[in-house]
Formats: C-alpha cells, sequence, structure tokens
C-alpha cells in the first residue's frame, strides 16, 4: 500500500521540474515540452485524488481527460505557432521573439 | 529491504526514472534528445496511472502523449533547427532565480500537506488507499463514459472539448500554412 502524500509529493516534484524547465529554457519547444511536464504533474494529482478519495464516482478521471484533450489541442496550436513564427522571424529562441518591445 | 513493500519499492523506482528523466528533458542541450527523455517520462507517468488502477487513463496516456504529442514535438524540433549541428546556450539568464523558485515551490508544497493538509480532521496525508471493491475501480471506465454523456454530468463540457479539438485542428493547419506569396517563391 502506497500513501497518498508519496503521489502528492512525487506530483509536486514534476511540477517543480516543469516550472523550472518553462522559466529557465530558451527554445520555445523546449518550454513546451516543459508545459506538457506540468500538465502530467496535474493528471497525477487529479487520479491520486480520485483513487484515495471518490473512488465511486469519476470526478477525477473524467477532468484528467479533459486535461488529456487540452493538452492535445494545445501542443497542436503551440507547434504550428512555433513554426509560423520560425518561418517569419528565422528563430524560436523565446528571447530573440520581442516584436512588441518597441 | 528497508521495510518496504513490494508496491512500494516499485512505486519509488518509477518516480525516480520518471524525475530523472524529466529533470534531463529541461536541462538537455540536444532538443530531439530531451523529446526522447520525455516520452520515457511519460511512460512513466503512464505506468503511476495503473498503480493508481487507472488503466483507462493509462491506455490514452500511451496513446496521446506517446504516440501523438511527442511525435508532433519531435516533428517540430525538426523542422525548427538544425539541431544535431547547433550548440546553442539552452538556459536564459534567469536559470539560477528559476532552480531556487521551483525548489521553493516544491519544499512549500511538501512542507503545506504534510503538516497542514487536509483541512478535514482524521485523515492523514499518510492515508492509504480505501479498501474498496475492485469491480468497482473495474466499474469506473464505465461510470466514467456514462459521466461523459451524461446531461446532469459532463456532456457539455465534453461537447466543448470535442469543439476546441476541431478549432484547434483547423486553427493549427491555418496558422502553420505557407503564405501565398511563400508558396508560389
Amino acid at each position: 500500500m502506497i500513501p497518498m502524500s508519496w503521489y502528492l509529493i512525487f506530483s509536486a516534484a514534476l511540477f517543480a521540474i516543469g516550472l523550472y524547465g518553462v522559466m529557465a529554457r530558451r527554445n520555445a519547444i523546449a518550454i513546451l515540452m516543459s508545459v506538457e511536464l506540468l500538465l502530467n504533474a496535474v493528471n497525477i494529482n487529479l487520479v491520486t485524488f480520485w483513487r484515495y478519495r471518490t473512488p465511486d464516482r469519476s470526478v477525477g478521471l473524467a477532468w484528467a481527460v479533459f486535461v488529456l484533450a487540452v493538452a492535445a489541442a494545445e501542443a497542436a496550436v503551440g507547434l504550428a505557432l512555433i513554426i509560423s513564427v520560425y518561418r517569419n522571424r528565422d528563430s524560436v529562441i523565446a528571447e530573440e521573439l520581442d516584436l512588441l518591445r518597441n | 529491504m528497508f521495510g518496504l513493500e513490494f508496491d512500494q519499492i516499485f512505486f519509488v523506482l518509477i518516480a525516480a526514472v520518471t524525475l530523472g528523466f524529466s529533470v534531463l528533458v529541461v536541462t538537455m542541450r540536444n532538443l530531439f534528445h530531451a523529446a526522447l527523455a520525455l516520452m520515457v517520462a511519460f511512460l512513466g507517468v503512464a505506468v503511476t496511472y495503473v498503480t493508481l488502477g487507472a488503466g483507462f487513463l493509462a491506455m490514452a496516456q500511451l496513446l496521446v502523449y506517446i504516440g501523438a504529442i511527442s511525435i508532433l514535438i519531435i516533428f517540430g524540433i525538426m523542422m525548427t533547427r538544425r539541431i544535431m549541428s547547433a550548440e546553442e546556450e539552452p538556459f536564459n539568464g534567469q536559470a539560477g532565480l528559476a532552480a531556487f523558485t521551483a525548489v521553493i515551490f516544491f519544499a512549500f508544497t511538501t512542507y503545506v500537506f504534510i503538516n497542514y493538509w487536509p483541512a478535514v480532521p482524521a485523515v492523514s496525508p499518510l492515508a492509504m488507499a480505501p479498501e474498496v471493491d475492485p469491480a468497482m475501480i473495474d466499474n469506473s471506465v464505465v461510470l466514467l463514459g456514462q459521466a461523459f454523456v451524461n446531461p446532469n454530468a459532463y456532456v457539455l463540457p465534453f461537447e466543448v472539448a470535442s469543439v476546441m479539438l476541431l478549432a484547434a485542428l483547423v486553427g493549427s493547419v491555418f496558422i502553420a500554412k505557407p503564405r501565398i506569396q511563400e508558396a508560389e517563391a
């Protein structure tokens, strides 16, 4: 039997790693990959609470499936934007995309 | 071993593999290798779902994340950068601050839910999974499917999600499609 807190700590660690990636990476695709890690951490939390608190109802599972769908849409749109930006600006480095700065 | 049961050892192993490969995802210089590490991290999360009894979600994770999103990301990497040759600085100037923030976030979250959570008394964070009939876990997929088409449950978010996926599909095709002048040139 695994205590609930183990899953929560695991999920928090995964979230922290993804958070670091979002804040520290320069490449936009690397940032997108870190966002996927964040969404996975959230999903682990949802499934954990489903199993430990409301195994008789599918609330946690249902929202985990919605997160999955949103993640798929987000990846598709994000990569399309990155490819479009790369075509126009010849760069996917987030710091160099400063068109709106001045 | 160390007074742990088999499933606990298994969980610790899976968690270590997942976290290790996640660290590789955010630190590797070569983006293509980072994407491969991301696939292993997704697989570790899928195994975690299995240990929680959510087999359907583990399968969905395999199909959607490992099968689709990883491949999409790899395509994105291959279409944007000459990654095999280009060695560029992977981190921006705030990497140290970002690491500090992430560690603080993890420490604070862990501290809170070990000491203060849950607000409901008589439930410890060391609580084990409630003993339930295995048939209830098996039945959860049926409940999930019924909840998705039940007007009193999730039929509206379900339909909105389908429209959102369609919009994302059309939108990404429109955004990524070359402009007409470029196509002629």
